[in-house]
């Protein structure tokens, strides 16, 4: 033993109590530091919530869920409003997920690690810097405009489904990267081809990952309104969508017309709380699916 | 024994990217024998076996040079397809590695993989996989369990197995017992006694003793050369050079 470490362990021995002493001061302290972070995490939340159901509760009721609005929007229900985004969120989910997905396996999986890659990577790490207006006002540039898709839920979904894609690519190559290399080795050591590989070993083993950050990244593109209300959200339509080229009403662009536009914006504010709670309530039970979902992969296994 | 060799390394140098692994390893492994390679840590064991079913292509930055024949073909000649080569050269790994899959489907894996897909001819393979793997009676009557609730023992006679569904030629293993109990162990080594009937076994090991029982020859490797390599019994009785009786015995390493 050298001298150096049995110094220290004398000077351990000798100043024990007062060293433990500190030792289990700071790691209380650590502790409580963490556990309050962590409580006023959860706390937000519940207040944000609370606040909602407070005052939108008694707007909901059937009626709400499944009417559409009436008197100029002062009266009647949202039902267009929760298919439109439930429309946006699936169209935006069928639009990243596959591209998403694909993105990542290319990345993560086929191409050699190198200046391109790093680039292609620095670049969706942009995209996912760019403000979401400003993939608002691409959509209506390019799809809305330029493709002549027209206001439209296929409009709003590639840019919702544009606005996400980073994310999903993200959580997606997080996901790969978390599949260890021994299963890979262990399917081509078998005599199995690369794609054999990817398709029966590593994405299934990627899948609850995938999934669940997909959901994420979807069920936060269901709440923007930038996006959307160039490309796909209208003011006011009383029939629901037969079509994806269909113009719709969506839950965060509702909110946004009754607060800042409405015929009468003061009497209106339980409508746009309970629009709200709506909102969050689809939100939630999105990212509820999706832990849930994830947690029965887990067990498979 | 001087017939041609199932296997050989000529003049085989390889290279993380500027580092040199192995220097001209020149080997050959012998039909239905089995081939031990010993030496002690970061001698370049497992990256000379994993040149043998070129499963280092997956490195990046890494390269071959030299030859690596198989049935006297260069595997490392332009054209050879690698997919082919692995399921002609199987491998089992140091840790057991276990699909997240069901025990049957496992084994059936590498069937499925290559093709296979009447479910009658799958279970009989499977079977006798299993069977050969010394796995059978353990695991019959749970063939649809996931390989993960298995021991830690019992795992690696599944990826035994696995490789041995495919029906390889030569069978490259990985130090497979050494995160395995002595009964374990033994069940393997006994295995290994059995399969050398029907493959070509190499296998790495740390266990000196184990190489002295399972192996036919031995090859003694240290800092990426080869040493020494003769018959298991002369090299452990009568070495030719002191390092090798010095590794051996435990003197250094
Ligand atoms: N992926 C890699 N990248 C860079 N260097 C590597 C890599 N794998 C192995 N090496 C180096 O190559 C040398 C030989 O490694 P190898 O794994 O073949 O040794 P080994 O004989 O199998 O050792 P052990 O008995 O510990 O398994 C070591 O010096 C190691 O550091
Ligand atoms: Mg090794």
């Amino acid at each position: 033993m050298s001298m150096d470490v049995q110094d220290k362990k004398m000077d351990g021995i000798n100043r024990k109590e007062g060293v433990q002493f500190r030792r289990r001061f700071i790691q209380a302290g650590m502790f409580s530091l963490f556990r309050i972070s962590a409580v006023i995490n959860g706390t937000a939340l519940l207040v944000v919530v609370y606040f909602l159901v407070a005052r939108g509760w008694h707007t909901i009721n059937w009626t709400f869920l499944s009417q559409p609005p009436v008197d100029s929007m002062t009266q009647g229900g949202i039902l267009p409003c929760i298919v439109g985004t439930l429309c946006l969120s699936i169209g935006a989910m069928a639009v990243a997920l596959p591209i998403g997905v694909a993105s990542a396996i290319y990345l993560n999986e086929y191409a050699r690690p190198g200046r391109i890659v790093r680039l292609i990577r620095l670049g969706i790490n942009n995209l996912a810097g760019v403000p979401s207006v400003v993939f608002g006002l691409f959509g209506l540039a390019f799809f809305v405009v330029y493709l002549e898709i027209g206001v439209s839920i296929l409009a709003g979904s590639l840019t919702l489904g544009a606005l996400t894609l980073p994310v999903i690519i993200g959580s997606t190559e997080e996901a790969l990267r978390a599949v260890p290399d021994t299963y890979r080795e262990a399917s081509l050591g078998l005599g199995a081809t690369k794609w054999q590989t990817i398709r029966c070993v590593v994405l299934p083993a990627a899948l609850p990952g995938i999934l669940t950050g997909t959901i994420l990244g979807v069920s936060r593109a269901a709440g923007e309104t930038a996006p959307i209300m160039f490309t796909a959200a209208v003011f006011y339509t009383p029939s629901l969508p037969t079509s994806i080229f269909d113009e719709i009403m969506a839950l965060p662009y509702h909110i946004y017309v009754l607060a800042t536009a409405g015929t009468d914006i003061e009497a209106t504010r339980p409508l746009q709380y309970g629009t709200a709670l709506v909102l969050i309530a689809l939100v939630l039970g999105l990212n509820l699916v999706a832990i849930i979902y994830r947690s029965r992969l887990r067990k498979k296994r | 024994m001087e017939n041609s060799p199932k296997m050989s390394a000529q003049n085989l140098d390889f290279y993380y990217d500027d580092f040199r692994a192995l220097y001209g390893i020149t080997l050959d492994f012998q039909e239905n024998q089995v081939t031990a390679l010993i030496g002690p840590s970061g001698c370049g064991k497992s990256t000379l076996l994993r040149c043998l079913n070129r499963m280092n292509d997956l490195i990046p930055y890494s390269r071959a040079d030299g030859k690596v024949l198989l049935d006297g073909e260069d595997i490392y000649a332009a054209g050879v397809d690698v997919v082919t080569l692995r399921r002609h050269v199987g491998m089992v790994f140091q840790k057991p590695n276990p699909f997240p899959k069901t025990i049957f489907e496992n084994v059936a894996y590498g069937l499925r993989v290559n093709g296979m897909k009447d479910r009658g001819l799958l279970r009989g393979r499977v079977e006798t996989s299993l069977k050969q793997a010394a796995l059978w009676e353990e695991v019959k009557d749970r063939l649809n369990d996931s390989a993960l609730g298995l021991s830690g023992g019992q795992q690696q006679r599944l990826c035994i197995a696995r490789a041995l569904a495919v029906a390889p030629e030569v069978v490259l293993m990985d130090e497979p017992a050494s995160a395995l109990d002595p009964i374990a162990t033994q069940k393997i080594e006994e295995l290994i006694h059995e399969l050398k009937k029907d493959y070509t076994i190499i296998i790495v090991t740390h266990n000196m003793q184990q190489a002295a029982r399972v192996s036919d020859v031995t090859a003694f490797f240290y800092l990426g050369k080869l040493i020494e390599a003769d018959l298991t019994e002369t090299l452990f009785t009568r070495p030719k050079l002191q390092q090798t009786s010095d590794y051996i015995t435990g003197r250094f390493g």
